[in-house]
């Protein structure tokens, strides 16, 4: 198993859920987060102060999928997300140790 | 007793009634969302807080003493206290009000009694102990408000000079302006300032409180004529004009400097032409209120961006800049556009002289409260401290002084 955590611009949020439904992958948790890489901040001026705002808002897409869904998965989130400007964000894959699914008690490749 | 109750009159009665209600709303809700909005989120309930309290002290000071120390018949600076209580209330008006029945007088001025202390919590916001704040505030209303108010419209020094000021330039702004400008200099700046970036939180509620205070202004400057006639018909107009010529300048000015026009600036405009025109509302007319709007969005955009940064004072939210600035703009040019022969001014007196009468005044009110409001400070700051803790402030009054927090979700 592994974990899949996407940072994508929030508007994609849809598309990509959309677009890992396609690939079979139907859960998800999302968070809303802040952050940078290349993309510059921007100004803003209130009563001539001015204040630059580098921390954008971005959305955290996590799912947990079996092995041999990682590929499909992150082809359909990179290809969802994809805008071709600045800030389309990043895909980080990590290993899983173990899955529950709390109502049933299944662990392993039947939890996800 | 017949005669006395003859002289009142249904309709001025029916007006004043409703312009007290309108200027009370200026300070809860108005005034406080205006405020409110333009702190951080951790410091919002802090601020409502502020205007709320100060709503019922005062009411409270304005029974027991204040009204009587500002409208009492005697004293060249302070009133007697033959009103305390109400306690010398007769049957008759008060001379300055002789239509309406003395109690309407008493609750109407009370309104600005409450408000011009309000308008200082602008200056110690996110920083002022809660005590501090209720020793300064109460001992600044009787000692700062009072005699202002009383030389100048309960007839005692300026009044027999013949000053001009209507609905309270100086008496509201320029004294709430000085004691704000002295409260934010003794107190020192907030913690990070200006290096910090401290946004406003709810412009939404800033731009909410804005029209409240908007439409409030009419009970403001038109209650003022006392009288359900012409001269409050042309204090309102007046009004009107200058509040959307100040807001223009002001976003005219941003949206050339800045590149865009912004909300805080437009509504922050209004606030000084509504301040410029208050004492001046009742002797100018449409053209001078023209006039008054363009020059106070000027200036007033002027003291709140250029000069303080200069002199780096944190005047949080602009209190000295926009009320004492823009109230001291309208009361020295009213003498020029509200002068017998002037554009289309209505005032039965001459420019230059007048213009003598009222920098007097202005210059003596302002210097007597920036002296007494640094006195105060200095006092309450050895009695219980001005500020909080480093730590407390970084935590937010909300949850430090408060014990709660503004948003829960």
């Amino acid at each position: 198993m592994k974990k899949i955590e996407a940072i994508v611009k929030p508007f994609k949020l849809e598309e990509v859920k959309d677009a890992l439904a396609e690939v079979g992958v139907v859960g998800m948790s999302v968070t809303e987060v802040k952050g940078f890489g290349r993309q510059k901040g921007h100004t803003e001026i209130y009563r001539g102060s001015e204040y630059t705002v580098d921390f954008l808002p971005k959305m955290k897409i996590e799912t947990v999928v079996a092995d041999q869904a990682v590929e499909d998965a992150v082809k359909a989130i990179t290809k969802a997300a994809n805008t071709g400007k600045i800030g389309d964000g990043k895909i980080f894959v990590l290993p899983i140790e173990q899955a529950i699914r709390i109502r049933t008690g299944e662990n392993g490749d039947e939890a996800i | 007793m017949d005669e006395l109750i003859q002289t009142i009159d249904s309709g001025n009665t029916a007006w004043i009634l409703t312009a007290s209600a309108l200027v009370l709303f200026m300070t809860i809700p108005g005034l406080s969302f205006f405020y409110a909005g333009l702190v951080r989120k951790k410091n919002v309930l802090s601020v409502l807080m502020h205007c709320f309290v100060l709503t019922c002290v005062m009411t409270i000071l304005w029974l027991v003493y204040a009204y009587s120390g500002c409208f009492a018949e005697d004293g060249k600076i302070f009133g007697s206290a033959k009103y305390s209580i109400l306690n010398g209330l007769g049957a008759e008006p008060h001379g300055n009000a002789d239509t309406i029945p003395h109690e309407l007088f008493f609750i109407f001025q009370m309104t600005f009694f409450i408000i011009t202390p309000a308008l200082m919590v602008g200056a110690f916001v996110e920083r002022i102990k809660f005590s501090a704040m209720l020793w300064f505030t109460g001992l600044w209303a009787l000692l700062v408000y009072v005699p202002a108010c009383h030389t100048v419209w309960g007839g005692g020094i300026f009044g027999e000079m013949g000053v001009q000021d209507f609905a309270g330039g100086i008496v509201v702004h320029i004294t709430a302006g000085v004691g704000a400008l002295v409260a934010c200099i003794v107190l020192g700046p907030r913690k990070g300032y200006p290096d910090t970036q401290m946004m406003p939180h709810n412009l939404p509620m800033t731009v909410a409180g804005t029209g409240m205070l908007w439409v409030g202004w009419f009970g403001f400057n038109g209650g003022s004529a006392v009288a359900a006639d012409g001269s409050a018909a042309t204090a309102i107009v007046v009004t009107q004009i200058s509040a959307a010529t100040a807001a223009l300048t002001w976003m005219f000015i941003e949206w050339f400097k800045h590149g865009k026009p912004s909300v805080l600036g437009i509504v922050t405009g209004s606030i000084a032409g509504l301040a410029a025109i208050t004492p001046a509302s009742g002797v100018v007319g449409p053209q001078g209120a023209l006039i008054i709007g363009l020059v106070s969005g000027f200036i007033c955009w002027y003291a709140s961006t250029a000069i303080k940064a200069k002199f780096g004072y944190d005047d949080s939210l602009d209190v000295f800049g926009v009320h004492g600035v823009g109230g001291f703009i309208g009361t020295l040019l009213l003498a020029f556009l509200g002068a017998k022969d002037a554009l289309d001014g209505r005032g039965d007196f001459v420019a230059g002289s007048q213009f003598v009468v009222q920098l007097k005044a202005a210059l003596a009110v302002g210097t007597y409260t920036f002296v007494v409001t640094w006195v105060i400070l200095k006092v309450v700051d050895a009695m219980v401290g001005l500020r909080v803790d480093e730590q407390d402030e970084n935590s937010g009054l909300d949850v430090s002084a408060h014990g709660e927090a503004g948003y829960n979700d």
